[in-house]
């Protein structure tokens, strides 16, 4: 078979190799949001620019979170493509490809929830194939923590109207020249 | 655990400048970016050890966007100033990078002799068959009976380039097509390629989702290359010839010798070169 890194994900081992997950997770969500946010503020989009921002920020808070639960262990040290995601991407670090320069909040919201259900998806099935018991408490901790995120997004999204169809149809479209 | 580890001590970040890209939000580009950092980080090359070249165009910015030495060049010359650069400074990583119209029409002609010459450097073109910066024309990898560039707006009815089976037969020694939206098998892919000695040419299908946004579907159609990689050219040649642009991961790699000359200089030093150009 050929390089790809579309693995299935396989049973996690230990408490560390977990962490590390977790890590990785929490990681690439920072840089996506942050790359995110740079994006729409390149493109004058500063409402949804500043979430993007506040959402790097609350996933910081997790790498915080990550960080404590990891002292004093030898987490495994992995390169990008090492990791095994369904779809080989992180649950919150995936493809940038649903961002628009004309995307609002709810939009944004959207994309973040997307990510968060990917997350609970990923540690349920950890939670179900693990064969440690410490990997299982952690797993079931992390979905629950993750479902929180979920709702509390749902709720955050609320506040926000669902875009009418056209939302991104521009009538004086821009034009970067260089 | 997967068994290879390695020290990771510079992060993919630390590969990125601070200049944010101005690319369209949606972009495969900004996936290509990712990739890249990812792939360096991998290699753990310290940043002052690579150069990126390019040429004009959208996904020719990208050695802007990173803290590697770069040289945003001449339209379609990238390949000419790196090769240069390659052959000058053997000790650096030398990666051009660019578009299908940059690399494929006006840089066709070096294309073709890169391949042949064969020098140690990865070459990644992001192929979104348009030219994106000038707003939308058919590129030499456009389908034929695509109908809304405005200059062709019956199609170009010409057949595509075919940029695989023109670097197999031109000489590449590595050949590889990717997705933009697969960031981390891309970043693989690109290692093997910087590793892999002679010249890899890298296609890396990045949708252009301001003039063709239809190409977002991209990430449904690729598939993984069931085969394994061949160094058999005739072999590969058949491969490509069938896998209809759609298979991903590498495809060929090769054996031939790389192209570097003795770095004997023939002139004594500056002050003799200058001599030599006294009006």
């Amino acid at each position: 078979m050929n390089v790809t890194s579309k693995n299935p994900v396989r049973t996690i081992g230990s408490a560390e190799e977990l962490l590390a997950y977790s890590m990785a997770i929490e990681t690439e969500a920072v840089e996506r949001y942050n790359d995110l946010a740079d994006q729409m503020e390149m493109h004058h989009n500063y409402e949804v620019a500043d979430l993007f921002r506040k959402l790097a920020k609350i996933e910081g808070l997790h790498i915080e979170n990550v960080s404590q639960a990891s002292a004093g262990k030898q987490l495994p040290a992995m390169l990008a493509w090492q990791y095994e995601w369904e779809g080989g991407e992180s649950p919150e670090g995936g493809s940038m490809d649903e961002a628009h320069y004309l995307m609002q909040p709810w939009h944004a919201i959207e994309l973040a929830m997307h990510g968060e259900k990917r997350a609970v998806g990923f540690f349920r099935h950890v939670a179900e194939t693990a064969t440690d018991e410490k990997v299982l408490k952690m797993a079931l901790e992390l979905v629950s923590e993750e479902e929180e995120h979920v709702k509390l997004l749902q709720k955050w999204q609320e506040r926000f109207p669902r875009p009418v169809d056209g939302w991104d149809q521009d009538l004086d479209p821009p034009t970067v020249l260089e | 655990m997967n068994s290879e580890t390695i020290p990771v001590q510079l992060q993919p970040k630390e590969y990125k400048s601070a200049i944010k890209p101005v690319w369209c939000p949606g972009c495969g580009d900004f996936g290509v970016l990712g990739s890249l950092t990812k792939a360096l980080a991998g290699l753990q090359i310290q940043p002052q050890n690579v150069a990126i070249i390019s040429g004009i165009g959208c996904s020719s910015r990208m050695p802007t966007y990173l803290s590697t030495y770069g040289f945003h060049g001449v339209h379609g010359r990238a390949l000419s100033v790196a090769t240069g650069l390659k052959t000058a400074r053997p000790d650096l990583t030398v990666i051009a990078t660019g578009g299908d119209g940059d690399g494929f029409s006006i840089g066709g002609n070096h294309f073709l002799h890169t391949c042949r010459r064969n020098p140690d450097m990865t070459y990644i073109v992001m192929d979104n068959q348009v030219y994106g910066m000038t707003k939308g024309q058919a590129s030499p990898t456009t389908e034929p009976n695509w109908e809304r560039g405005k200059l062709t707006p019956s199609g170009t009815g010409i057949n595509p380039f075919q940029p695989l089976v023109i670097a197999l037969a031109s000489g590449a020694n590595f050949i590889a097509r990717c997705s933009s939206s697969d960031s981390n098998g891309t970043a693989r892919v690109l290692m093997e390629a910087i590793r892999h000695p002679g010249f890899s040419m890298v296609q890396i299908l990045s949708p252009c989702v301001t003039f063709r946004p239809e190409q977002r579907d991209w990430k449904h159609m690729l598939v993984p290359s069931p085969k394994e990689p061949t160094s058999d050219p005739a072999e590969a040649a058949r491969r490509l010839l069938k896998d209809h642009g759609l298979y991903t991961g590498v495809l060929y790699v090769g054996e031939r010798p790389v192209y570097q000359p003795k770095l004997e200089s023939s002139i004594g030093g500056v002050e003799a070169f200058e001599e030599e150009f006294r009006l």
